[in-house]
């Protein structure tokens, strides 16, 4: 109703505006899209073991903007920040003989560990869900596919919901529905929440711009964070050098022992 | 002040991780304990993940095993022979341990199956413990003497073929019920995180019938080289081993230990081997409750693998 109504309202402007394409100064007539540019200061982010979270300001612009769509807020701009993906299993607890373990899981394959949203307002106020989900643009319409078949689709839905509640939960999904703002009339300016735990890996920046609705334009880019410092170096070693790093926790113990039994050696 | 542990992935209070350290060490030095059995279920309790926990509980316990190992070595209370078909054992076990445990934490059940191993077994120990220590009490008060158990009949693990002799312990024993008891303990140590001195030192006592003075000795030998063993593969195949984690417990338990040692020596046993025991029936019970309690959330989220 409300598209319907907004639709209506500039009917008469458009109307107006069509047959004499040439001479008017501004508006969507004048056959040239709209573009979209984004940037950011760096291309990737050092992230020391004692970060707490942050935020990250992404500038945008738009250029061949209507003024007029621009002046009764039909740009709407969505920028998200998506983590590495992977496969994600969602399990659920049951009671069986008066114990909770895990009973059913639902594998999701390649969903982003971490995402970040940003828009000018509510995602569902900017477009309707099935382009959307389309799209795959917000947590709500990120793309949840199980891995294999599961007979009981009912379960999909739930093990869906559980899983986009525990990232929201544990802060790796964010959305911030007014943190893109315009600076000037084709500035914006966006700032993504990056978590606390936010994981390391080739993130992927990308903006939308949606002109009364429409998905009109978008741009990606690649930022990489990289996290830094001792902890790093240890979490690394672990996984690319575990036996090596095995051996030093064994090494560890074995001096430790010794160490102490010489040390407090009653002689 | 906090301590990031890089493989838990958490921040933990130092001095609370130093405590524990400490606190399992004092004990396990007052009662000639690995402590693992103790270190393990405190780590859960304290949100490391079960899989980190018990990974680096197994790191730890090389490091409160060895001083002990050396002092038996030092006496010659340690059969190196019979240390070695353990060790056979050992090594089996911890690798079909590991694998087990990987196995159960593809499909989801590895915290679940650590709980429920913990609870049955301090549970079962705690009990046999408290009630063998109030016998020794009750016995203590009625001045009766210790009944004298005859080490020399024979049993059923004695009739078994593949006899060798252990010159050492002066026994000539079934290698077959060593590698046995050997893979199980294995298994414990790399499922549960533990030394498993506990099972092994009254196994190889009434079962074996093996000679009290080189029991300790050699089962220390064995839980140096199984637990180490444990910690490498570990380290390999589930990245679980928090090296920061386990030099802060194995620093302040190799410390807490001394002191556990000279309390230990001036207190009375059975009232000690009671207190033991209520501990170990009371972290028992902590575990079982965690199972039954409905928890705040039933669903959870594992990232990575195919289905894990």
């Amino acid at each position: 109703m409300r598209r319907f109504l907004r639709t209506a309202l500039l009917l008469p402007f458009l109307a107006l505006a069509f047959p004499v394409e040439a001479q008017v100064p501004f508006g969507q007539a004048s056959g040239v899209k709209e573009g979209l540019e984004i940037g950011t200061s760096t291309s990737e982010i050092a992230i020391a073991s004692d970060f707490r979270g942050a935020d990250l300001t992404i500038f945008g612009a738009l250029t061949n903007a209507d003024e007029l769509f621009l002046a009764i807020g039909q740009y709407d701009v969505v920028v998200t920040l998506e983590g590495p993906k992977d496969y994600a299993t969602v399990r659920k607890k049951e009671r069986v003989f008066g114990i909770w373990m895990n009973t059913e899981g639902l594998t999701f394959e390649q969903v982003p560990e971490s995402y970040s949203l940003a828009s000018t307002r509510m995602i569902d106020s900017i477009d309707e869900a099935p382009s959307l989900n389309n799209i795959g643009v917000g947590i709500d319409h990120l793309a949840l596919n199980p891995v294999g078949y599961i007979p009981d689709s009912g379960m999909i839905g739930e093990f869906r919901d559980a899983y986009r509640r525990l990232k929201l939960s544990n802060g790796l999904y964010q959305r911030d529905t007014s943190g893109v703002r315009f600076v000037s009339s084709s500035l914006f300016r966006a700032s993504l929440k990056l978590p606390a735990n936010i994981p390391d890996g080739m993130h992927m920046v990308r903006a939308y711009l949606f002109k009364s609705g429409q998905l009109i334009n978008q741009r990606e880019m690649p930022l990489r964070v990289v996290k830094t410092g001792i902890e790093q170096a240890i979490t690394d070693a672990a996984h690319d050098r575990p036996l090596a790093y095995g051996f030093l926790c064994v090494l560890i113990a074995i001096i430790t022992g010794w160490g102490a039994s010489i040390v407090f050696r009653k002689d | 002040m906090t301590v990031y542990l890089p493989i838990a992935e958490l921040s933990v209070n130092i001095f609370i991780i130093l405590g524990m350290g400490a606190a399992v060490g004092f004990l396990s030095g007052m009662f000639g304990v690995g402590g693992g059995f103790l270190i393990t279920p405190l780590l859960i309790f304290y949100n490391i993940p079960p899989v980190v926990a018990v990974a680096t509980g197994a790191n730890q316990v090389v490091a409160s095993s060895i001083s002990g190992a050396i002092t038996h070595f030092r006496r010659g209370t340690l059969d190196m022979k019979l240390g070695s078909v353990l060790l056979v054992g050992g090594l089996a076990g911890a690798t079909a341990g590991v694998w087990v445990f990987s196995w159960l934490r593809r499909i989801g059940q590895l915290d679940l199956f650590i709980s429920l191993l913990y609870v049955v077994l301090l549970s079962s120990i705690g009990a046999l413990m408290l009630q063998e220590s109030v016998r020794a009490m009750r016995r203590a008060k009625n001045n009766n003497p210790l009944p004298i158990k005859r080490p020399g009949q024979h049993n059923w693990v004695h009739r078994l073929p593949l006899k060798m002799r252990f010159k050492k312990s002066k026994i000539y024993l079934s290698a077959i019920p060593i590698v046995g008891l050997g893979f199980g303990i294995g298994v414990l140590t790399s499922i549960m995180g533990v030394g498993g001195g506990f099972i092994m030192v009254p196994a190889m006592i009434y079962l074996l019938r093996i000679p009290t003075n080189v029991v300790v000795g050699t089962s220390l030998f064995q839980i140096i080289f199984v637990t180490a063993y444990t910690t490498m593969v570990q380290a390999a195949t589930n990245y679980s081993v928090d090296i920061v984690l386990a030099t802060i417990l194995m620093v302040a338990g190799v410390i807490g230990a001394q002191y556990g040692v000279r309390v230990g020596q001036k207190l009375r046993g059975e009232q000690l081997r009671a207190l033991l025991a209520l501990l170990v029936l009371a972290v028992g019970i902590r575990l079982a409750v965690g199972l039954i309690v409905t928890p705040n959330d039933v669903y959870s989220v594992a990232v990575g693998g195919m289905s894990y």
